[in-house]
């Protein structure tokens, strides 16, 4: 199938100067960082972006010639005449109350939104021609968009790139919100980038890890920016961004210290040879004021403040360029730790496992005064195997009571009392000393119905199979062994017919 | 809704054409004389055969034609000979010259020109007629369709058989083909390699495939892919310490890095890869090795109908006072040589059979001579003529044994536009315009792959009648039971009672 060639056959004569002119300087730069963001509640969030910029006019047709950014995409924009486009699969939900405000958030599932060049004459073609493109490339369902779930926005959606004028009929915007992302996805989307998780941040993308989390969400933009300040010319930006949160107890069994190695079961070894800038910052916002809370190892050189999303943010920075911070003999495990537990106190949850432990959920709270402190809990309902159900259930399933215990203060201070001295109900619970006593309260036992199947279904197919093939075999034994005998026809009454009944059943001939 | 428009079979054999023209400066030359006949047959393995028609023509050489085949070499009586306007494809200009003329050298008999021309010596011999005769048609057929050629374009429709799989596949026939060069480069943090490609396919490729552009459109890319590693671990050869790569390893090497390729999204054509691997330091410098063990020279290797790779390996002088990363400039010439070999042997156009003492002259510029070109186009008529009709006898016995197809309006006028293609291919090759049958035989294909490929004919194919019956037979058939019955104890009894009156009478 293969083979060498020889080539002393062929004499070609390649006329023109010597190939040995230099090449033109490369004219597309890459740079990668990482931004861990540790939460309020306890969570991390890691947010990766990848940004390769290539100063180019895509827009004649010819050779192109790829370097750093990827040739799938750079067909795609000359070939369907793309101003911008913007591609997410995400998975779970941002949850803004709990962790703040995120850098750019995507709806859960895919979404893809498009602006097109005022070039392009039938839209809706194009558009359903990159779709099922993109679906190939990123192998996902995207060749489910079509013009039942695509919408022409009017006033949102305005180009994040450079634009001479919106004109919204050439933008298309549609989501799939039952898109799941899984390894599938991520695989062609590490396959863009050009260190290609072997070297460099891309390292820390591995599969196993990364959806192992609350919230995982990756997405790529490309979009034209100015090369300048002074914006003479026009180069395209490609953004490959991935953010993930860790839960504190999926993924960290609890514990409040957090590392590399910990969220991504890998460390930064060395930084990509491609790579104009590698860094990671980690915000150290809340915990610069008092510096016993948290702890960042190794120590920072640098910080960088700024005015991020309308507060003030402190970030430390690593910079993997930098041969102090990484080289062939170290890692980089960067490593944070909370010294003091948090004010939220201590929670300690063990998640259940079918059929052979329950759920529990212990948390050492204070109680502000005067208030009222609401803990909710999210379940989700499942069916058991049809064997498991018990004889009655529509009654529904009891989940057990919540118990409190509660050191509740006492209004005047108590002696300690002698424990056989003192009367029954005195003694019931030991006290340390007397300005607080001890108090365990229960809620009432939670009834939930369940979902529970049709358990008549087995009885009516029994019933219908069995009419059926009696039916059809009582009929036909019956004409086949029916068998004829000469009767006499009846002429009497009622009566008579009667009396002969009770005649044969005596045994007596009949009337 | 079922109703199918009746669709014509047909018959298809295939006539060549093949116009040679003779021009003489020899006095006393009639070629009418020349005894070879003018007809003839090409056997392929299916016992099918192919007829070949020469027409010839002949004239006196006109007087600049004299002066220029006159002149000292064959390189400058092509340059004068050059003529006005360009032949037409498929035909073919001998001139036949004297046996002491000094034009060829002394021992060479004839000469294949790039431009569809050919230079015989005249000989004074008894037996003249018949040799120069038998040197004419080994010339001609030199330069048009062969046997091989035409075995080779058929590959995919002839029985395999040992003879036609010994043939190296060139690829299919397509309306167009996307061509990418990819630079390897595993090791970036020694080696910081830089090609200019841009300029080499400006210079190189792009000649070359202006020059094929009446076999369709073409389209060039190239890309820089880091971190490509080949599949395979090469193995130390510590007599010459170096790496090299076994020829039993080639095949393995392909599919590792086609991963990483990106196969083309945004276009319909088959592409063709062309990699060239810098190999890392670790495994510097790496050669293939052929199956006697020796070093391929150009340290390449080509894989049919998929492209070829290339081993770039980086002078061992440039590391020794640098740091890494060493920055490697690759040396394009040396890289286009062997691509453009490579391009020439995946579409098939192979090296001619040149006839004894005959003088082959060198490639025109852009790497290809018009009669290869010419070549192509025959074979590539061929296979599309036969991959249409193969089409539509498909598409006709499918219709034959499963009658619930419907065939709609716009599949029916695809399948006669198809036929009508096919017939006016076959009818412009047998009167010798190639290009127009050329362009018949690819618009051919086109409407019987789109009559063939409609997904409305699947729409109503899941509907067979035996499971129309599987559906009411469960329901009726036990409803019918007793009714069948009591008919048939009726009947008896109308019977039996027809039967006694007549006992009685």
């Amino acid at each position: 199938m293969a083979a060498a060639m020889p080539l002393a056959l062929l004499v070609l004569l390649l006329l023109g100067p010597r190939g040995w002119c230099l090449a033109e300087p490369p004219r597309d730069s890459l740079r990668e960082e990482l931004v861990v963001t540790p939460l309020p509640s306890g969570d991390v969030a890691a947010t990766f972006q990848f940004r390769t910029r290539w100063d180019s006019e895509l827009q004649r047709k010819g050779v192109s010639h790829y370097r750093l950014f990827p040739k799938a995409l750079g067909q795609l924009i000359s070939k369907y005449s793309l101003r911008e486009l913007h591609l997410s699969f995400t998975q779970g939900f941002w949850r803004t109350r709990y962790w703040g405000p995120p850098f750019l958030q995507a709806p859960s599932g895919a979404e893809l939104w498009v602006w097109f060049q005022d070039t392009v004459t039938d839209v809706d073609k194009s558009w359903k021609e990159l779709s099922n493109v993109l679906s190939g490339i990123f192998c996902a369902s995207l060749n489910f968009i079509d013009s039942t779930n695509t919408v022409t926005p009017t006033a949102s959606f305005k180009p994040l790139g450079l634009a001479n004028d919106t004109d919204h009929y050439f933008l298309r915007y549609a989501v799939l919100p039952r898109e799941v992302v899984c390894t599938e996805n991520l695989t062609p989307w590490k396959k863009l980038l050009p260190c290609s998780s072997k070297a460099g941040l891309s390292v820390l993308l591995k599969a196993d890890r990364l959806f192992h989390t609350s919230y995982h969400s990756q997405a790529v933009h490309i979009r034209p920016v100015c090369r300048n300040a002074r914006c003479t010319s026009i180069s395209w930006e490609l953004r490959q961004t991935l953010s993930v949160v860790f839960d504190a107890f999926i993924t960290g069994q609890g514990k409040k210290d957090w590392s590399l190695f910990r969220m991504f079961s890998r460390t930064l070894t060395e930084p990509c040879p491609l790579a104009s800038e590698s860094r990671v910052y980690v915000d150290i916002t809340s915990y610069n004021q008092d510096n016993e809370t948290l702890e960042v190892n190794p120590p920072p050189t640098t910080t960088y403040q700024d005015i991020i999303l309308g507060t003030r943010k402190t970030y430390a920075i690593y910079d993997l360029l930098d041969t102090a911070m990484i080289n062939n003999s170290r890692n980089l495990n960067i490593q944070l730790k909370w010294k003091r537990p948090p004010e939220n106190g201590y929670i300690h949850y063990q998640p259940a496992q079918d059929r052979l432990q329950p759920h529990l959920l212990e948390m050492l709270i204070q109680l502000p005064a005067n208030s009222v402190t609401k803990v909710s809990i999210q379940f989700e309902r499942a069916l058991l195997k049809w064997t498991e159900y018990t004889p009655d259930p529509n009654h529904g399933f009891y989940v057990s009571p919540s118990v409190l215990s509660a050191l509740v203060p006492s209004v005047v201070a108590a002696k300690p009392v002698d424990w056989e001295e003192s009367p029954l109900f005195n003694s019931l619970f030991p006290v340390s000393d007397g300005s607080n006593y001890f108090v365990r309260l229960y809620t009432e036992p939670l009834l939930v119905n369940l979902p529970t199947p049709d358990f008549s279904m087995p009885y009516n197919v029994i019933c219908l199979t069995c009419t059926v093939v009696a039916v059809c075999y009582g009929s036909f034994y019956n004409l086949l062994t029916r068998t004829f005998h000469i009767e006499e026809p009846r002429t009497g009454g009622l009566a008579k017919r009667l009396a002969n009944l009770i005649r044969r059943a005596r045994g007596v001939p009949p009337l | 809704w079922d109703y199918r428009r009746a669709l014509p079979y047909l018959a298809f054999f295939c006539l060549f054409f093949f116009k040679m023209e003779f021009r003489s400066c020899c006095p006393g030359w009639s070629a009418c004389c020349l005894p070879f006949s003018s007809c003839y047959f090409l056997t392929l393995p299916d016992k099918m055969k192919i007829k070949c028609r020469f027409q010839k023509a002949y004239r006196r050489a006109l007087d600049h034609e004299e002066e220029a085949l006159s002149s000292g070499s064959v390189q400058e009586a092509e340059a004068m000979l050059d003529e006005p306007q360009e032949q037409a494809e498929g035909s073919l200009t001998v001139y036949m010259i004297s046996e002491h003329s000094s034009l060829l050298p002394q021992d060479m008999m004839s000469y294949i020109g790039p431009k569809r021309t050919a230079v015989v010596r005249g000989i004074m011999h008894r037996e003249a007629f018949n040799i120069i005769g038998r040197r004419i048609v080994q010339v001609a057929q030199a330069m048009s369709l062969t046997e091989d050629v035409l075995a080779a374009a058929l590959a995919d429709h002839l029985p395999e058989d040992k003879w036609s799989a010994e043939k190296r596949r060139p690829l299919k026939s397509s309306l167009g083909y996307e061509i990418t060069f990819s630079l390897l480069n595993p090791d970036p943090k020694s080696h910081d390699v830089h090609w200019d490609i841009e300029g080499a396919v400006r210079r190189y490729v792009q000649p070359f495939l202006n020059a094929l552009s009446a076999a369709g459109n073409f389209s060039v890319d190239s890309q820089i892919l880091y971190y490509a590693m080949l599949g395979v671990n090469p193995r130390f050869d510590s007599a010459s310490s170096s790496y090299y790569l076994d020829m039993h390893n080639l095949p393995h090497v392909i599919n590792p890095v086609e991963s990483r390729l990106g196969s083309s999204a945004a276009s319909l054509y088959p592409v063709l890869n062309f990699l060239l691997y810098v190999p890392e330091l670790a495994h510097s410098p790496l050669y293939i090795q052929d199956k006697d063990g020796a070093p391929v020279a150009t340290n390449a290797f080509h894989s049919p109908r998929w492209g070829g790779i290339m081993v770039y390996n980086v002078d061992s002088k440039t590391y020794n006072a640098s740091v890494l990363p060493v920055r490697v400039e690759v040396d394009m010439v040396r890289v286009m040589e062997v691509f453009l070999a490579q391009l020439r042997l995946l579409f098939g156009i192979a090296q001619p059979q040149v006839p004894p003492k005959c003088l082959l002259s060198g490639p025109k510029s852009e790497g290809l001579m018009t009669w290869e070109l010419d070549r192509l186009l025959w074979a590539r008529s061929v296979e599309n003529l036969a991959t249409a009709t193969t089409t539509l006898t498909s598409l006709a016995q499918l219709l034959g044994k499963i009658s619930n197809i419907v065939i709609k309006d716009d599949v029916a006028s695809e399948v006669y536009r198809a036929v009508a293609a096919v017939q006016k291919s076959a009818g412009e090759l047998a009167s010798g315009h190639l290009a127009s049958a050329f362009v018949a035989s690819q618009e051919a294909v086109t409407s019987s792959e789109r009559a063939f490929f409609d997904p409305s004919l699947l729409h109503l194919l899941y509907f067979p009648d035996d499971q129309k019956f599987a559906i009411y037979i469960p329901l009726f058939l036990p409803m019918a039971v007793p009714i069948l019955l009591s008919l048939v104890k009726i009947f008896l009894e109308t019977h039996k009672s027809w039967k006694k009156p007549e006992k009685t009478d």
